[in-house]
């Protein structure tokens, strides 16, 4: 093999404290021709300040629609071992427990098929092999078949499910995160393999309020872990804190942003009422304080990164759910958004702006949900109301005639 | 750019094997590129899919959305799966010679 390409430029972003995608492209090239290539690519790009990586291109394998994305070099000539570079992405178990096992074997599948790098994992959640031809991607999809994976979602589609570890690690859980994961990818293996949307769908389960995996901004439907009774307090535990120098007043209570606490130096005093679930006491005192007893998650609806509009978060949709399986109202609500959505949505909108443009009002009445306090994103801050209930029909008319 | 040949034709398509000159379409073109789509042979049930996407493409200049097609032609998109086995942008626009759809990763 051939030596590395000079690549003064990359070879920057290994000299810092942290680990280098630059090193780990390097190791690899070692072995195989197309991270030589790349790098070769890479440093071209970083002197030219221009990317070469051609827009968008259109394989898979056969029965999905998505999960596989065509990339290639604009610099075939130059660069011929990545003038085809797709990316597969492949569906990351729930919580992304593996056993060292299967990622060897992931591993091992594409070294011979792949330019063995990989991206553990991508922003949706899945494992991201990187860089392949087109003729390898059926003998990818077969191999990993047999050992259990499956190809993620890609495009207009049901992107693949994540969430945080849950109960499986976390104390705080308030569901069980990683059985709704799974239990939705399964139910809706259509959706995730045949893109049909308006654009993509994320769903993102967090297990509590600190809502570990961002879901409240990163996924269309956020489903987060909460509580709906009063937090645990361990009185004891809590004085505790305090003898060891903890400074209860200022650092519990004064950050708390509902101001629903207070602290005689023997009691820590909660009001359940004004609490927003921010998590913060549980946070700094995890031996005192404790989610409530009555658990289960609030479900939101609308985040999404910036592309047509602008960034924005979900708001709430469903205040309190104790979502145990079979999920049934979790999913009727979800085919009723969809159906609304794909009839309705335009090309490239996501759930969050179809709402705007239609209004929150329209978009409860088509998915049948009655509106809730709960659903203000911003309470006491919107100083319009809407009296739509005092005018009947004919209202008009009789004015005119008297 | 590559050339596809089979037997009469010989079109010029790009490296996923769409047309670049879509206007330069016709049956046995989609026949043709139909074998590069695990499509033997293209049935009537194939034939009312592509033109439905055809005379859309002709029509508007981009390809429809999913659900629109769905609906306009009366197949299930399980069913538009059963005959373009790579799916509806892959396998059946590439048959009925529209440029590749532009597609967010």
């Amino acid at each position: 093999m051939a030596d590395l390409p000079k690549t003064p430029l990359l070879d920057e972003l290994e000299s810092g404290p942290f680990p280098s995608f630059v090193s780990e492209i390097k190791r690899a090239a070692e072995k195989n021709d197309m991270s030589k290539d790349l790098l070769g690519q890479l440093e071209q790009s970083y002197r030219e300040k221009i990317g070469h990586w051609k827009h968008g291109g259109i394989v898979g394998v056969m029965g999905y629609g998505g999960g596989v994305i065509g990339r290639y070099s604009d610099l075939p000539k130059e660069w011929p071992n990545i003038s085809h570079f797709h990316t597969m992405r492949i569906n990351h178990p729930s919580g992304w427990f593996y056993t060292s096992k299967s990622l060897r074997e992931i591993c091992n599948i594409w070294e011979k098929h792949g330019s063995g790098l990989t991206n553990m994992h991508g922003s949706t959640g899945d494992i991201i092999l990187l860089g392949t031809t087109t003729d390898h991607l059926e003998p990818v999809f077969e191999e990993l078949g047999k050992i259990d994976f499956d190809i993620g979602g890609s495009g207009s589609d049901l992107r693949t499910p994540s969430c945080c570890c849950g109960q499986a690690r976390c104390e705080w859980a308030c569901y069980d995160t990683m059985a709704l994961t799974y239990d939705l990818t399964m139910h809706y293996q259509d959706e995730l393999h045949r893109p049909a949307f308006p654009y993509k769908f994320k769903f993102k389960m967090s297990g509590c309020p600190n809502d570990c995996v961002a879901s409240i901004a990163r996924s269309d439907m956020s489903i987060i872990g909460t509580w709906r009774d009063s937090i645990q307090i361990d009185q004891d535990a809590v004085r505790e804190y305090a003898d060891k120098g903890m400074d209860i007043r200022s650092d519990v209570i004064g950050n708390c942003p509902a101001k629903c606490m207070d602290f005689d130096g023997k009691e820590l005093h909660i009001e359940n009422s004004y609490c927003v679930r921010c998590m913060h006491c549980i946070n700094v005192m995890p031996k005192a304080l404790r989610p409530g007893k009555d658990k289960g998650a609030t479900v939101l609806l609308g985040s999404k990164a910036p592309i047509v509009e602008g960034a924005m978060l979900s708001s709430v949709l469903i205040p309190f759910w104790k979502l145990e399986p079979p999920y049934s109202d979790l999913k009727e609500i979800v085919d009723n958004i969809w159906d609304v959505w794909c009839e309705d949505g335009k090309a490239r909108e996501r759930v969050g702006e179809f709402i705007q443009r239609v209004g929150l009002g329209n978009f409860l009445d088509a998915i049948g949900l009655e509106p809730v306090a709960e659903m203000v994103a911003h309470p006491r801050e919107n100083p319009y109301v809407f009296y739509e209930d005092y005018f009947e029909e004919g209202d008009e008319e009789e004015e005119e005639k008297g | 750019m590559a050339t596809f040949t089979l037997g009469e034709v010989s079109i010029e398509v790009d490296e996923d094997g769409f047309m670049l000159e879509p206007e330069e379409w016709n049956e046995d073109i989609a026949k043709a590129l139909a074998t590069t789509e695990a499509v033997d042979i293209l049935t009537e049930e194939h034939w009312k899919l592509v033109h439905y996407l055809r005379d859309y493409y002709l029509k508007f200049g981009i390809a429809p959305m999913i659900r629109k097609l769905c609906k306009e032609t009366g197949f299930p998109l399980k069913k538009v799966y059963e005959l373009f086995p790579s799916g509806p942008a892959k396998g059946a626009c590439k048959v009925a010679g529209l440029a590749k759809p532009t597609g967010c990763v």
